[in-house]
């Protein structure tokens, strides 16, 4: 049986689409749920009637996965895995694809207005980045059998989410600054962990991708550093834009804990190796002595040092607005959305013509190799 | 949606030497109209026009594999080879360098 | 875990700062290379040839700046950047030149910020708004053509730094040539669409070829690989057409001062600032 790399890079196939043979009956009469598809139920079912003795590994699929994720090892594309561990990775992955590609927006608005061409250079190199970063992550979330044209689709339609935080608007070249410094900062908050992530591909995407988003936060806060060291007028355009990002920043890391239903099933497999409200606190205690080294208020008249608990004490984000800009309503959805799926339909006869160009090619060869 | 879906380029998977004396390794995959796109890309992508490393690029469904980790509970070992057969890769080593 | 470990490696390779400094560029071009005039050379003339060269480079890079988040592809995104990045990188290296040799030890951001549209000395192809991805993807065709055989020319130049510039210059302008022509190619014989869209930028662009051959015997050069990328793509070789005025004398169309104005914005509106 010869297995395409679909199989070998992708996992098996679209787990989604196909509809028979959901569970299996196995000699030991274990039920396993299965990733249905042509050849997982083929083989299980040849399995089934050959009735081995050692048979251990073979009924034990869950266990099997189970083990590996106890053991901190990687599950890679081909391994069983359980359904909603496809699902959410999806899910997940994809969202931080979508987040990277619709991040772009907002700082790449200010790329042609950079004020200092060593400054256009580094954001022209910082919004490339983000899309390599989405590269990355659409090229781990098509291993498990997703399609990126079809995820494409799901984020131009609105059935599938990015963060909260790319649409809020970009007032001021030191917004740059400050999404370099919170966004990043907190990207990296919650990437880090990632690179531990028990899906290998996204784990490995994610050592990339923290690399470079380091260098991003430094950017970002350098500008900063600069411009408070500036005029007047520069150091004001600062803290309006700590003021309008700060508590959107906070929300980047998701509802509070007792809010967010999936995250202790994703800890368990370990997708997820902190919990929102863990690493949002981590954020603050990391930005706190920053703010000051830069000479910034945080605006938050809650923000205080807590001796006992030695980490920060901070105000509750507006959960209402969190709520209202995940479901479509911030102030920069629509616009988002609408660059995005323009830029899609507007490439497709640029995309056409390749893959015409492509097929012509290739029959030109065949041609050529059969006269 | 049936226009872009005609014009969805396929699946590529990049593996790039990183200096001399490794192997070439999978570090993941792009979509290419074609062969040259491919390599054009995992350039830009995968290397950032880095000097002097090698890039190998294969169309995905080109790839037969076989899983090597034996307690892949699907697989007898010997599924099949071609992808562990180093003649499969019939790219020159020079391609690359673009 | 050995691949992760050979995956780590080549992660590594990209760990660097200076990236930041020169676009996509991982080192100084000009590290130890004498910045002094040599004798033989006249300084306002090497200036001029920087600033113009630096101005089609710098519009260029503007343009190509716009197709952020609007190109037909994810990896195209990245390709345009780095081309934009490159360019950028030329542009800078080559206003820094001119501010050492003209007198007035102008910095880069002088150059760029703070002269108006009459000032400029781009050809004015660089400047046209970007139209379809068969425009950009045709003008990027002849004026990467154009500035490597140009850049090619000027490696033998007797200021090492130009030189120097010129020597990286040939390798990035290389790359963006090949992706050009893949493209024209592709576009030309794609489909019906494509072919149509291609063949109307060919003659668009070709409307501003008069000005291009001027400074530096390369006609010839660009006319070959203009005829070899039209052939594969099956357009028709645009007719070359003279062209009054130009760039390189300050004449522009009306397309320099709203880009000019987009670029300088920030910089003109705080020009006491630091960034």
């Amino acid at each position: 049986m010869r297995f395409g790399a679909q199989e070998f890079f992708r996992g098996p196939g679209q787990p989604f689409t196909i509809t028979f043979g959901h569970r299996v009956l196995l000699p030991r009469e274990n039920h396993v749920t299965l990733e249905p598809n042509e050849w997982s139920v083929g083989k299980l079912v040849s399995m089934a009637t050959t009735h081995s003795a050692e048979a251990p590994d073979r009924d034990g699929l869950q266990e099997h996965f189970d083990a590996t994720i106890a053991r901190d090892q990687r599950i890679e594309p081909r391994d069983w895995m359980p359904d909603g561990y496809r699902k959410t990775l999806i899910r997940q992955i994809a969202q931080h694809a979508h987040s990277e590609i619709i991040g772009m927006q907002p700082e790449g608005e200010w790329i042609t207005k950079a004020p200092s061409l060593r400054r256009k250079a580094i954001l022209f190199a910082k919004v490339q980045d983000e899309a390599g970063h989405g590269l990355y992550l659409y090229s781990a979330a098509e291993t498990l059998g997703a399609d990126r044209a079809d995820l494409t689709t799901r984020l131009i339609e609105g059935r599938q989410k990015y963060s909260s935080i790319f649409n809020y608007p970009t007032l001021s070249f030191a917004d740059v600054g400050v999404i370099g410094w919170f966004v990043d900062g907190a990207a990296i908050c919650n990437q880090v962990p990632l690179c531990r992530s028990s899906y290998g591909p996204y784990a490995r995407a994610m050592v990339r991708i923290c690399k470079e988003e380091s260098f991003h936060q430094r950017q970002g806060y350098e500008l900063l550093l600069t411009m408070m060291r500036g005029t007047d007028a520069q150091r004001a355009m600062v803290q309006d834009a700590v003021d309008r990002w700060w508590w959107p920043s906070l929300m980047m890391f998701g509802p509070p804990d007792d809010a967010s239903p999936n995250s202790a099933q994703s800890m368990a497999w370990k997708i997820k190796r902190h919990s929102n409200d863990e690493l949002r606190q981590r954020f603050v205690d990391m930005t706190v002595p920053q703010a000051d080294k830069l000479g910034v208020r945080l605006p938050d008249p809650e923000l205080r040092w807590n001796e006992a608990r030695g980490r920060h004490d901070f105000g509750t984000p507006d959960w209402d607005e969190l709520k209202r800009v995940i479901t479509g309503n911030g102030p920069c959805n629509d616009r988002r959305m609408e660059r995005r799926r323009t830029a899609h339909e507007e490439g497709a006869w640029v995309r056409e013509a390749a893959t015409a160009h492509a097929a012509k090619q290739a029959a030109r060869a065949k041609d050529g190799a059969a006269a | 949606m049936s226009d872009t879906i005609k014009g969805d380029w396929p699946l590529y998977e990049v593996f790039v030497r990183g200096k001399r004396g490794l192997n070439h390794v999978h570090v993941g995959s792009l979509h290419a109209a074609d062969d040259q796109m491919a390599l054009t890309h995992a350039r830009d992508l995968y290397t950032r026009r880095n000097e002097g490393v090698s890039i190998w690029v294969v169309r995905s469904e080109h790839i037969a594999a076989s899983t090597r980790d034996e307690k892949d509970p699907f697989f007898e070992p010997s599924a099949d080879k071609v992808y562990r057969h180093p003649t499969f890769y019939d790219i020159p080593d020079d391609v690359p360098h673009i | 875990m050995s691949d992760d470990h050979v995956y780590m490696t080549l992660a590594e390779g990209h760990e660097d700062d200076t990236r930041w400094a020169y676009g996509t560029g991982f080192e100084d071009p000009l590290h130890g290379v004498d910045t002094t005039v040599p004798e033989g050379v006249d300084a306002g003339e090497l200036a001029d040839v920087c600033v113009a060269l630096a101005d089609d480079a710098l519009v260029s890079a503007q343009r190509l700046a716009e197709w952020t988040t609007r190109a037909p592809e994810l990896e195209e995104e990245v390709a345009l950047a780095n081309i934009g990045l490159d360019l950028l990188g030329q542009a800078r290296l080559l206003y820094s030149r001119a501010g050492q040799v003209d007198g007035t030890g102008r910095g880069e951001d002088a150059y760029a910020y703070f002269r108006d549209a009459d000032d400029f000395r781009n050809v004015r192809l660089a400047e046209l708004p970007n139209g379809d991805f068969a425009f950009s993807t045709v003008r990027l065709l002849v004026l990467s053509s154009w500035r490597l055989a140009q850049f090619a020319h000027l490696v033998a130049h007797p200021d090492p730094v130009l030189s120097a510039i010129a020597a990286k210059g040939v390798k990035e302008l290389t790359y963006h040539r090949q992706y050009a022509a893949e493209w024209v190619v592709r576009l030309g014989d794609g489909t019906a669409e494509s072919h149509r869209r291609t063949r109307k930028a060919l003659e668009q662009v070709a409307a501003y070829f008069g000005e291009l051959f001027t400074a530096y015997d390369v006609r010839d050069e660009v006319a070959a690989v203009l005829c070899q990328v039209t052939g594969a793509a099956g357009l028709p070789m645009p007719v070359y057409r003279p062209l009054p005025g130009a760039g390189r004398a300050g004449d522009h169309t009306e397309h320099l001062a709203p880009l000019l104005a987009e670029l300088q914005s920030v910089a003109r509106a705080h020009p006491e600032a630091t960034w």
